[in-house]
């Protein structure tokens, strides 16, 4: 078979729709997982921290 | 700000300077009668006012050794400084542009002020100049502040400032002397280019570097469109920027991608830097100063990440939608087309994400001007990705391209998005860094602010209804079939718009001057703060590690 246009356009119209739905999937379960909930939540309240000296350590 | 350097470092700037005024010199030997010989004695006169900058304060004492337990904060003021220039530099031409629009006559018959080389001018002026320095100082401002730690680089902060700069110089003295790419918001030269390049990949790897010495455990959001937008911005411009020059003395090269493909590849850099360079970088700024200035947290962090990796993943394909029956394949267009109105969810996800932040807080609104600087940005931003999306739908396309609607949706991005959020940051950050109790005056904020809505309310209005006449005039036909009205005919309607547009541009101007009027006296004479910063106190603070 040989590699040309067609070969490009048939793959992105099939499987470039499924690893962008996979895609999708991993952001949704990285977003949701319970386990981050605490870590997002620290992250949006740290920026308010009124510290302006960077952390030594 | 050159005391703070060891003379170590002041000697290997020395070093840098004298490279690119060699760079320089090569370019005007080669060159010579060629507009890059004029580009070149450009370079050899900036790198020499560096260098007698470097050479005056050789011989200050060290500093001292505290000064690495702070944030690095002198290229930020500079940024700051540098983008305020370019906001007037670049504002003015447009007002000047769109003036030509209406009296021709101010193109005064000469070649360099001719409509053609001023626009590229003033494009790149307010994209690149005014919204490039913006995105570097608050960018190396974000990084620090939510990863707790020094800019990983006591050099490479100046050399990424100055050679950005160098190369939005370089970029519009070529224009006004003639050289161009023809590639829309890309028209500076291989040279040019090359820089660039050398200058965003310094950016980079400084980003990541900071970010590697983090002390949170978590890269806050803000830092991640920041380097979306670092890291696409430099794929885009070394893709749309393959060519090849005539010779080693001439400005001018070709492109290696043939037709279609070059429109295809023009646009996609075209729109990404809508998404990367107008969008990601500013919605790094609102995740960041927006929290900060209402004094509290994002309303929904899962929903943004969620509208990060949206944006991200579908501006990528939206490209095509600027060449809507054109010669591009027809499922190229449509996939375009139904990115562009995909990408609505996550467009709305970030404007609806910080207008819910400010509930709760909207008296705050009301009597802070710079909040609600932010809070109009990010109601324009929903507003103009809503058109945005709207005009990419074919049939609505056919009506809107090639009319002013498009330059008006351009504008509701540009001035009411773009440059509202960085005019609200840069107010949040100007008395932050100078450690400053307030701006100078909170009453100029004010009149800056609704300056820049009557501005942009005027600009956009006088676009839609100019474009709109000019796109029904293009297809109206006569009972023979044949069109009703003459080119000049739509041009004899725009007229009042034009004005119109002049005026709204006018007044946008004059609240950027009012703006730097206010930052620079709130430097001069605002006393210093008691307190070490002005950062808000967090309602829920959690101690450090």
């Amino acid at each position: 078979m040989d590699f040309d246009y067609d070969t490009v356009v048939a793959f992105s119209k099939t499987w470039g729709l499924f690893y962008m739905m996979a895609f999708f999937l991993c952001v949704c379960v990285y977003a949701f997982w319970p386990s981050n909930r605490q870590r997002f939540d620290r992250a949006k309240h740290s920026i308010l921290d009124r510290d302006d000296e960077p952390w030594q350590k | 700000m050159i005391k703070n350097l060891t003379s170590g470092e002041r000697e290997i700037s020395i070093f840098i300077l004298v490279l690119v005024a060699i760079a320089g010199l090569a370019m005007a030997a080669l060159g010579r009668a060629d507009p890059l010989g004029t580009q070149g004695w450009i370079v050899i006169l900036l790198a020499g006012s560096l260098l007698w900058l470097i050479f005056r304060a050789a011989f200050e004492p060290e500093p001292v050794e505290e000064r690495l337990t702070s944030y690095y904060d002198d290229p930020i003021k500079i940024g700051i400084a540098l983008s305020m220039f370019w906001a007037v530099f670049g504002m003015f031409v447009g007002v000047w542009v769109a003036a030509q629009l209406a009296w021709p006559n101010l193109a005064f018959d000469a070649a360099w002020s001719s409509f053609g080389r001023l626009r590229p001018a003033h494009t790149t002026g307010v994209i690149f100049g005014f919204g490039g320095n913006a995105l570097i100082a608050t960018s190396f401002h974000v990084v620090q502040r939510t990863s707790r730690a020094r800019l990983a680089g006591q050099l490479s902060p100046w050399f990424v400032l100055f050679g950005y700069n160098l190369f939005c110089i370089l970029a519009i003295s070529g224009y006004l002397l003639g050289i161009t790419q023809s590639k829309e918001y890309g028209e500076a030269e291989w040279y040019a280019d090359i820089w660039l390049v050398i200058v965003w990949v310094t950016y980079f790897v400084l980003y990541i570097r900071t970010i590697a010495r983090r002390k949170e455990p978590h890269i806050y959001v803000a830092n991640w469109y920041f380097m979306a937008f670092i890291l696409v911005v430099a794929i885009l411009h070394i893709v749309n920027n393959l060519a090849v020059p005539v010779s080693w003395g001439h400005a001018k090269s070709y492109t290696i991608w043939p037709g279609v493909q070059d429109a295809m590849v023009q646009w996609w850099y075209g729109h990404n830097a809508v998404a990367f360079f107008l969008t990601a970088g500013f919605l790094g700024m609102l995740y960041y100063y927006l929290p900060i200035r209402a004094q509290r947290p994002i309303f929904s962090y899962r929903l943004s990440i969620l509208s990060f990796w949206g944006i991200t993943f579908f501006y990528m394909w939206a490209g095509s939608h600027h060449l809507h029956y054109t010669a591009l394949p027809h499922w190229v267009q449509t996939l375009g087309m139904t990115f562009s109105v995909m990408l609505l969810v996550p467009s709305w996800a970030s404007a609806g994400n910080a207008l819910l932040t400010l509930n709760g807080a909207w008296h705050r609104v009301r009597d802070d001007a710079t909040l609600r600087f932010m809070m109009a940005a990010a109601v324009f931003y929903g507003l103009s990705t809503f058109e945005g999306s709207f005009m990419a739908i074919r049939p609505v396309n056919s009506l809107s391209h090639y009319t002013d609607w498009t330059v008006g949706h351009v504008h509701a991005g540009a001035l009411g998005w773009v440059a509202l959020i960085t005019f609200g940051s840069l107010y949040t950050l100007v008395p932050n860094l100078w450690k400053r109790e307030r701006m100078y005056s909170a009453k100029l904020v004010e009149v800056h602010f609704w300056l820049a809505i009557a501005g942009t309310l005027i600009y956009v209005f006088a676009m839609w209804n100019s474009g709109i006449i000019q796109g029904l005039m293009w297809r109206t036909y006569t009972d023979e079939g044949a069109l009703a009205y003459s080119f000049t005919d739509s041009l004899v309607a725009m007229y009042p718009y034009y004005i119109a547009r002049a005026v709204g541009g006018l007044l946008f101007l004059m609240g950027a001057v009012i703006g730097c009027y206010n930052m620079w006296m709130t430097i001069k004479s605002v006393p210093l703060a008691a307190r070490a910063d002005d950062a808000p106190v967090a309602s829920a603070a959690v101690p450090g590690e």
